[in-house]
């Protein structure tokens, strides 16, 4: 067996990537816990902001700022500033996902009285049976 | 190319790309700032009209195979954002704005039932926003704008979902399973745009297409087209994927599900489409392989499996979100094809099931506003006493089934005759065998509406709210008859992304 | 929060530092780090730091939550008719050339900080309207159940 440890550490970004976006995944996955998945959901996102910002990286590049006016000065290296602007964007996007996330939970909660996904499972499939029962879905108004 | 746009002129037909897509966008924060109910369903069908008369517009435009472009704030397209429509897209720009019409004019009567009056307003610009989504994710060039756009189409799609739970709280969970796979699926799909980015360096659509073949096989490239088939299935509901579908279907309020069921995953399989056309290469044998080793066969599966599953099913709505599976599974193999007539077949398809599953779950709202549920029974004898809903429920059933005449035959026969020409005639005998289920679980219904008693007598819904299902069943019959509009756009639309 | 003097003298004293701050990052933001997004964050931050400290009813006088939604909605629309000012004058869509067409650059200048300015305040008042509606929600837990 040969190990390239040049190749497993010239790819760290990459390994720390997978790792986070695996776990991610997993807590979505794997808890019943409606809160527990949306911060497995965050750690997965979260994950992939990494992936842009590592694919930004520019060995010896600056901050994206423009330091000399004339343009003229090419011995200067600049990250990549887009993969920034468009994981800016993608946060965003996270936050909105987990705001309405968290604010459907509340609403579950009230009227389910647990955020637990198996729980929420029986209580739906009791419903059904009446519902079926009664063959009348009620409206309130 | 934008350099035509003459500086200083005041030209909107130049700007028809950017109209279509911020019309709606503009009106949704308008609504909010002025928080009137009756003002705001005005306003957002005036838009909604807008759109349509634009995408009418742009569709002429285009239908001699010419693409328009258009690059955003003035930067040239491979660095600026470009917006470009074709016949591809400007089909379905159509199918989406008409859609969107004609679901508000059923929601002017409908949706005080299911919505409470307070939040009608905030209703309203989440169905504007959603529909700035949609149709910026089909007329933008870029690859990230479509993340953007399918993002602002999502989030208000779960919030327009939630909000059937005014009358059934598992809308809730409905909203939330679809939040959580939904979210993995648009992550998924920018890990997929994160990759080509590095293996390109662009992200414009043309730019990228150009580059890859450039590339030749590159590990990466291929790494990130899988994370965006698994990204876009996740979004467009292919079948081991699709678990949210059913249940946001089914507890959504009628006039969301009729829009979603019409739009929603399709424009998801739109940017599928793009994606292997115009920005991959889909002669290239990985594309070949994955299309026939993995989606054609999970298509076949979504066509047989839902279609039985649906048979089963006592709530109407969820047999026909089951129902829905089934027809994406019909697109998913006319693309998983890679021939042109079977990309066509997807493309006509996709038209033709919006209007008539919108026709269906529209008339299934009618009948929803009478009887105050969805199951199978109480339609009993609902044929007699609202003979004009259950008309138009008939012809959209048949045009599912697909029965010469309709809209749904001109679809499905193209797409045997894509299966029969690539040699695939197991295929074709699918095909027809997942029709022959649909045929059970239309008639189920049908004869409950016209073949048994009623126990109970209602009155016809008024006029205002069957117009709006007259018109989508009037389509059901009319792309059946006429097929210039979709056959002749689709066809060409093929042709171009096979260029 | 009755008896924490020292939280709320250095509250009143923070809040109107933040911001401040929040505004440096928001009007600079064209040619240094910073912008709408953060600027917005900041500027929110002061009022749920507020709000937080001194109860949910003190900073709804200051800020009503019909405002904060409202206002949001203007923010973008602030956004939106930037690029139909370019619209209108036969420019494409967001393009800062309509702003001033005789200088560019400027128009570059102005058109930046325009859009800005509208996701500033859509941001943060998007950002205080979350927190006024998650923070409006009594749990139904007592305190002991924690």
């Amino acid at each position: 067996m040969d190990i390239n440890l040049d190749f497993i550490y010239g790819h760290l970004p990459y390994w720390l990537f997978i790792i986070l976006m695996l776990s991610g995944l997993f807590i979505v996955v794997s808890r019943g816990n409606l809160i527990k998945k949306i911060v497995g959901l965050n750690i997965f996102q979260t994950s992939v902001f990494m992936f842009y910002i590592s694919i930004g990286k520019i060995t010896g590049g600056t901050a994206p700022i423009l330091l000399d006016k004339s343009y003229s000065n090419s011995d200067v290296a600049y990250s990549n500033p887009l993969p920034h602007v468009l994981i800016l964007t993608a946060i965003v996007v996270g936050i909105a996902t987990t705001s309405l996330g968290l604010a459907l939970i509340i609403k579950i909660r009230e009227e389910y009285d647990t955020v637990e996904e198996d729980d929420i499972q029986k209580m739906d499939e009791k419903d059904l049976m009446t519902y079926n029962k009664k063959n009348v879905l009620e409206f309130k108004s | 190319m934008a350099s035509e746009i003459k500086e200083g002129t005041l030209d909107l037909i130049n700007h028809l790309p950017i109209l279509q897509v911020i019309t709606p966008m503009l009106i949704a924060p308008i609504l909010v700032v002025l928080n009137n109910k009756t003002l705001s369903w005005l306003l957002s069908f005036l838009g909604a009209l807008a759109c349509l008369f634009i995408s009418v517009l742009l569709i002429q435009t285009v239908s001699d195979g010419s693409t328009l472009t258009y690059s955003l704030g003035g930067w040239a397209p491979p660095i600026g954002i470009e917006y470009r429509i074709d016949a591809a897209n400007s089909i379905l720009l159509f199918l989406i704005s008409i859609i969107s019409v004609i679901v508000l004019i059923f929601s002017y009567s409908s949706l005080h039932v299911e919505i409470p009056e307070e939040k009608h307003t905030l209703f309203y610009a989440c169905f504007l926003l959603c529909l700035t989504g949609l149709l910026g994710v089909v007329a933008t060039a870029d690859i990230f704008n479509v993340f953007v756009f399918l993002e602002i189409s999502s989030l208000s799609t779960y919030v327009l979902v939630a909000q059937g739970s005014y009358l059934d709280r598992r809308a809730l969970s409905a909203s939330f399973n679809y939040l959580i796979m939904g979210t993995i699926g648009a992550t998924f799909f920018v890990i997929g745009i994160g990759y080509i980015y590095m293996a390109t360096g662009s992200l414009n659509m043309m730019d990228i297409a150009e580059r890859v073949s450039e590339l030749g096989d590159s590990r990466t490239v291929q790494a990130g087209f899988a994370f965006i088939v698994v990204g876009m299935g996740l979004k467009l509901a292919m079948v081991p994927l699709h678990v949210w579908l059913p249940n946001a279907y089914t507890f959504a309020p009628t006039v969301v599900t009729c829009f979603l069921a019409a739009t929603a995953t399709k424009v998801a399989l739109y940017v599928l489409i793009r994606f292997v056309f115009s920005v991959f290469n889909y002669e290239d044998s990985f594309v070949n392989e994955l299309f026939f080793f993995l989606i054609m066969p999970l298509a076949i599966i979504a066509m047989i499996a839902a279609s039985v599953i649906a048979i089963f099913k006592q709530n109407l709505k969820k047999m026909f979100a089951y129902s829905s599976l089934a027809q994406i599974g019909y697109m998913l193999l006319g693309l998983s094809l890679v021939s042109e007539k079977g990309l066509a077949s997807s493309l006509v398809h996709m038209v033709n099931h919006g209007f008539t599953k919108a026709a269906l779950f529209m008339s299934l709202g009618a009948f929803m506003l009478n009887t105050k549920n969805v199951y199978i029974n109480s339609l009993q004898g609902l044929g007699r006493s609202m003979p004009f809903t259950s008309a138009a429920f008939v012809i959209g059933g048949l045009s599912l089934i697909g029965v010469p005449g309709t809209a749904g035959f001109i679809s499905k026969w193209l797409l045997l005759e894509a299966a029969l020409g690539s040699g695939y005639w197991l295929v074709a005998v699918l095909i027809i065998v997942s029709s022959l289920f649909a045929v059970i679980y239309i008639w189920k219904i049908i004869e409950v509406l016209y073949f048994s008693e009623s126990s109970e007598s209602y009155s016809e819904v008024n006029v205002l709210t069957l117009t709006p299902i007259w018109i989508l069943s009037f389509f059901c019959i009319f792309l059946g008859i006429n097929t210039s509009l979709t056959v002749e756009v689709a066809n060409m639309a093929a042709e171009i992304l096979f260029k | 929060m009755k008896h924490h003097l020292i939280l709320k003298v250095i509250t009143k004293f923070m809040v109107g530092v933040i911001v401040l701050f929040g505004l440096y990052v928001q009007f600079h933001g064209d040619y240094s780090p910073g912008g709408g997004f953060q600027a917005g964050v900041i500027i929110s931050a002061a009022f749920i730091l507020y709000g937080i400290v001194m109860g949910l009813k003190n900073v709804q006088k200051v800020m009503p939550v019909w405002f904060a939604q409202k206002a949001a909605a203007v923010g973008v629309l602030v956004y939106a008719l930037t690029g139909v000012f370019s619209l209108i004058f036969g420019f494409e869509f967001l393009n800062y050339h309509a702003i001033s067409p005789e200088h560019p650059k400027h128009g570059q200048h102005y058109g930046i900080i325009l859009v800005e300015l509208g996701v500033g305040i859509t941001v943060s008042f998007v950002m205080i309207a979350i927190y006024y509606s998650f923070a409006g929600r009594t749990p139904r837990l007592d305190d002991k159940e924690w």
